[in-house]
């Protein structure tokens, strides 16, 4: 579903953020992207949201070459992928309803079944109760589901979440990571950014791991069986440690 | 297909909505686009009116032909004579010296100071009218030419002269509202472009938001067009409404003074058809306004995660 091969990137005026880096993911896996800050990890994703293009190398994504595809192609790409962000960029003005039914509304979705779908998303994160609430009015965890439910509510095969449980207590971001196993479970291919070393601990997913721009781990697929720690990147309980290893 | 139109009714309610939020740059919007249309609009319907109003003595053009001191009567009378004889020629009326005399003392207020005169000091003189269809420039200038060859001929007056010259000034102002109605319409679109790019600054969020889910720039782009379209109207409506109220207001006092006169003119307003002009202009302007705008604002805002 992803890959990326050779890839760098170079924003304007600085030094590379991404280093020759390669990696693939398919279908129906779970991939955590980890690293320390300025590691790269949000560039990554970037690159896969087609908010940047690399310099060098080639980004594949279900099928579509990023660094080529022309400008005015971008917003159906996009739709075909689930994004949710740290800061979960919602319309703070908007009811939760409006705000899952976005990426509905600007692909021209009949309303009926805008409707539909909105009501099935706001049920698959538990927040089937709350589509009248402005998200002002909502938790920090609520919104942040909020975030979810309108990233899958295209039905992407694709889900890619950045620091989804930055500032959720530990119970919360569980509860959040359990969320994406259950797109995962379903056949939906997801990659988060974190550094929560302890709650990655406890997927026991494959792990990509970054540092300062290069690929430092590409993580082994962990197939079927959920909650077992990968072969290739043992447990980090501590950032320092990338540091230590290199 | 109904989903399209039902994605524009949306857009449109949208930027309706959006609008009646903050009424007071709203409508300080639209009646500053509506002063802008209002004036070329005003300027158009008073050159309009004043064409209308000369048009009745347009045409009339009267010679008065002045015979030099001395020339007979009976010349003068000859002479007309010879004139009703020319093609294009309506009336010809003598008015004797003496007559000339007395309806001046009557009407000067001068007479007891004339008087005293010893001598008529007036000559006789003719009153020449050509056909209305024989009133070309050419036509009156050969008939003038004519006139002045007579040895008795002292001076010949084209009363007209004046209803030239104010044609001509409507002339100069009909081609000078041309240029105003280019500035005001720039300055609409000028206005409403302005009013677009504050608004996709104030929403800048949501459209990096809007972006980021797929949202096209044309679907970005869609409710900015029609703010600009209901500006437009707005502005072409209350320049109706302006044009209207003023028409109304003067056309009274304007049709008591052509009484005076002895006319039976009346100020016309804007038909129908003009209106309807107006507010499409309006329109077209205030959508254009917002495309221009979109177009160099919109695409600079990039999502950033
Ligand atoms: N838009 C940008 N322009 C210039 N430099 C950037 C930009 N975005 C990121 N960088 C730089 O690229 C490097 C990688 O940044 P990135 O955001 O990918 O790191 P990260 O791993 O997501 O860090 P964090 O965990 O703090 O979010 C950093 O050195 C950062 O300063
Ligand atoms: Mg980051």
């Amino acid at each position: 579903m992803i890959s990326f091969d050779n890839v760098s990137k170079r924003y304007p005026n600085r030094r590379e953020a991404l280093s020759n880096v390669s990696f693939s993911i398919g279908a129906g896996e779970m991939v955590f992207l980890t690293g320390r800050s300025g590691a790269g990890k949000s560039t990554v994703l970037k690159l896969i949201a087609l908010l940047e293009r690399p310099t060098r190398g080639t980004v594949m994504v279900n099928g579509t070459n990023t660094g080529t595809l022309p400008s005015r192609k971008i917003p159906a790409f996009r739709r075909q992928i689930g994004v949710v962000f740290q800061d979960h960029k919602l319309l703070m003005d908007r009811p939760v309803y409006d705000n899952v039914a976005l990426p509905l509304i600007v692909a021209d979705t009949p309303l009926r079944e805008i409707d539909k779908r909105v009501r099935a998303s706001l049920d698959q994160v538990g927040l089937r109760d709350k589509e009248r609430a402005l998200p002002s009015e909502l938790s920090v965890g609520e919104q942040q589901r909020v975030g979810i439910a309108r990233a899958v509510i295209t039905k992407p095969r694709i889900l890619i979440a950045d620091e989804p449980t930055g500032n959720l207590d530990p119970e919360l971001a569980m509860e959040i990571m359990r969320v994406f196993k259950r797109f995962q479970e379903v056949g939906v291919a997801v990659l988060v950014a974190s550094h929560d070393t302890h709650l990655i601990d406890q997927f026991g997913q494959r792990e990509i791991v970054l540092d300062d721009g290069t690929l430092l781990s590409a993580g082994i697929a962990v197939s079927g069986e959920p909650f077992r720690i990968s072969a290739t990147a043992p447990p980090m309980p501590e950032l320092p440690n990338i540091e230590a290893r290199r | 297909m109904s989903t399209w139109i039902a994605r524009h009714v949306q857009a449109l309610l949208g930027a309706l909505g959006r609008l009646a939020r903050m009424p007071l740059a709203t409508v300080l919007t639209v009646v500053v686009i509506g002063v802008a249309l209002a004036i070329p609009v005003a300027l158009a319907l008073v050159v309009q009116n004043a064409r209308v109003a000369t048009g009745d003595f347009r045409n009339a053009i009267d010679f008065t032909v002045h015979f030099k001191l001395g020339t007979p009567l009976a010349r003068a009378e000859q002479l007309a004579r010879k004139l009703r004889q020319r093609p294009g020629i309506d009336t010809v009326i003598v008015t004797p010296a003496a007559q000339a005399l007395q309806e001046f003392r009557r009407n000067s207020g001068f007479g007891e100071a004339l008087a005293a005169l010893q001598d008529n000091p007036l000559p006789h003189h003719l009153l020449v009218r050509p056909l209305p269809e024989h009133s070309t420039p050419t036509e009156v200038e050969s008939l003038r030419r004519y006139l002045t060859a007579w040895p008795e001929v002292d001076i010949v007056q084209l009363d007209s002269d004046w209803v030239r010259r104010f044609n001509a000034i409507l002339d100069v102002l009909r081609r000078g509202l041309w240029g105003g109605m280019v500035v005001l319409g720039l300055g609409v679109l000028a206005v409403v472009g302005n009013t677009i790019r504050l608004e996709i600054q104030n929403r800048r969020a949501e459209i990096e938001v809007t972006k980021l889910v797929g949202g096209s720039n044309a679907f970005v782009r869609r409710p900015f067009l029609y703010t600009g379209v209901l500006y437009g109207l707005g502005g072409a409506g209350l320049a109706a409404l302006l044009i209207w109220g003023g028409v109304e207001y003067l056309g009274q006092s304007v049709a008591a003074l052509a009484t005076q006169y002895g006319s039976k003119f009346s100020l016309a307003g804007l038909t129908w058809r003009d209106t309807g002009t107006l507010v499409a202009i309006g329109a077209i302007l205030g959508w254009f306004g917002a495309l221009i705008s979109t177009g160099r604002h919109l695409r600079r805002i990039e999502p950033r995660a």
